[in-house]
């Protein structure tokens, strides 16, 4: 157990309320809604950071605006901020990400996870890691 | 005399079988050598997540239309996690297969019935693929603890650790023999290819060369490798999207130069991939190089004939869109006949294809 915290004071934000979406017409209750970044942020918003007890909206590692969602193609890509450059959780917090999203999400998406561009002091081997963590599925991890 | 496809016509990769059972992602499948052999069917081993192999056999080709598959035995007392990996001796007689589990075991196909005769244990951790060479006297094994162990088999079904190989520094993904020399490659997660050979008073195995940058080379992990039928020539394939082709004519036991190494780069294949490639497979009966990606599709290459220059360039012939419903992590083309292609994905089935191209 790490006697130091990475960062012992992170910068706190409000949660963002809760958008309200608009009920489909009738007609559409058939239909399967298309995934949209705002489902896919539901998702991650309230995963808890690795070292405080605040969730990585509040602090401000993901947000709607990093997720981008294209669904006739079945792709997700997610670039999240770590509060501090030199994050060792980095990694870490790819993986909580990128299990959850595999739980949630019908298993026909693609999903990338970045840090952001200028967020991590090792940017290129934090995305290395984390493209490794596609290759591993949350069934096996179990064995 | 190999007919070689892939002329200027459509092509098509039409689906013939699909083959059900596992429970969890399929990692590999290899035909058994003696597929079409004297009348052998063709018989197919598949290795999964769900910590089995299953052994798949088509029935009697007597009819002209695709006779169906059955599988012919399910091998689920051997390995404790996941197997990873799987490939037939030359003579199709015995059967290696790798696993997370660390070990590896050998297995005798004997009158219909599967038998694990020996169980190599070494590797520190997951076993991720397993390669024997072309006279069948000697197993190659990688390992995520980045070491490749050279296994010789001995009289009485024993197998005895003839070498350790150190020298990638990250998880080791494959091992492969070239097909005419008792030369050894493999490919890793820290973005090399290296070229095994055995020293000159066979005492030792060394790394001969280093396939990597600066130089050519991949910036990514290495996913598979495979030589065409004469060994002239080996692809590699890679997380960084490209295939690289590479001249692979010159023996490396030979090898005594100092600059660079007995093998060349010839070309790069790159634009087509959007995700991984996780597999690559030469055909020794048609020249075509297959790919599986972790985009879903299995694409096919071609030399280009209207290449004039004097290095050889490639050309995909055809794109399978949806091949399978999640990652295609393998595809192996028949050893005898040049149409059929098997391919194994995450959606935990195995699918047979038929290529067809018009001249």
């Amino acid at each position: 157990m790490a006697s130091q915290l990475i960062n012992a004071n992170p910068v706190v934000h409000e949660r963002k309320a809760r958008s309200v979406r608009q009920p489909t017409s009738a007609h559409d209750d058939l239909a399967v809604e298309p995934i949209d970044s705002l489902e896919v942020f539901d998702h991650v918003r309230d995963i808890k950071d690795p070292e405080h007890p605040y969730t990585l909206e509040q602090l401000n590692v993901v947000s709607e605006d990093s997720i981008a969602v294209d669904d006739k193609r079945s792709h997700v890509l997610i670039t999240f901020t770590p509060t501090v450059e030199h994050c060792s959780m980095a990694t870490l917090i790819g993986l909580c990400i990128r299990v959850k999203l595999m739980q949630s999400l019908p298993p026909r998406f693609k999903i990338d996870i970045k840090v952001s561009p200028g967020s991590h002091a090792s940017e290129v081997a934090a995305n290395r890691d984390l493209l490794q963590l596609s290759n591993y599925h949350p069934k096996i991890d179990h064995e | 005399m190999a007919k070689k496809l892939g002329g200027n016509g459509a092509a098509r990769l039409g689906f013939l079988h699909q083959l059900e059972g596992h429970t969890d992602r399929v990692w590999g499948v290899a035909w058994n050598p003696a597929s079409r052999s004297g009348g052998a069917p063709s018989m197919l081993a598949s290795c999964s997540g769900d910590k089995t192999v299953r052994i798949w056999e088509q029935q009697s080709t007597v009819s002209s239309s695709s006779p169906s598959w059955t599988c012919q035995a399910v091998l689920d007392e051997s390995h404790s996690r996941t197997v990873r990996a799987c490939d037939w001796s030359p003579n199709g007689k015995l059967l290696a297969t790798g696993s997370f589990d660390a070990t590896t075991s050998i297995w005798e196909h004997v009158g219909g019935e599967f038998d694990c005769i020996a169980t190599l244990e070494g590797h520190e951790n997951e076993v991720k693929s397993v390669a024997w060479n072309t006279s069948g006297t000697l197993l190659a094994t990688c390992s995520r603890d980045k070491t490749v162990w050279i296994w010789e088999l001995q009289p009485g079904n024993d197998f005895e650790c003839v070498s350790v190989l150190n020298g990638h520094t990250q998880d080791v993904k494959m091992v492969l023999w070239h097909p005419s020399r008792d030369v050894l490659v493999s490919a890793s997660y820290d973005n090399t290819i290296k070229v095994w050979a055995e020293d000159r008073d066979g005492d030792d195995w060394r790394c001969v060369q280093t396939l990597a940058e600066p130089g050519w080379g991949h910036t990514s992990t290495v996913w598979q490798l495979s030589f065409n039928m004469s060994g002239d020539q080996m692809v590699s394939c890679s997380d960084d999207l490209q295939l690289m082709v590479w001249d692979s004519t010159v023996d490396p036991s030979e090898w005594t130069g100092n600059g660079g190494g007995p093998w060349k780069h010839l070309c790069t294949i790159s634009g087509h991939h959007e995700r991984t490639i996780f597999s690559v497979h030469w055909s020794r009966t048609n020249g075509l190089i297959a790919t599986g990606s972790a985009d879903d599709c299995i694409r096919i290459f071609a030399e280009d004939p209207t290449n004039v220059a004097s290095s050889v360039s490639f050309c995909k012939v055809l794109e399978k869109q949806k091949a399978h419903e999640g990652d295609v992590n393998s595809v192996r083309w028949h050893p005898k006949d040049p149409r059929l292609l098997a391919s194994a994905g995450d959606d935990g089935v195995i699918k047979i294809w038929e290529f067809e191209q018009d001249l």
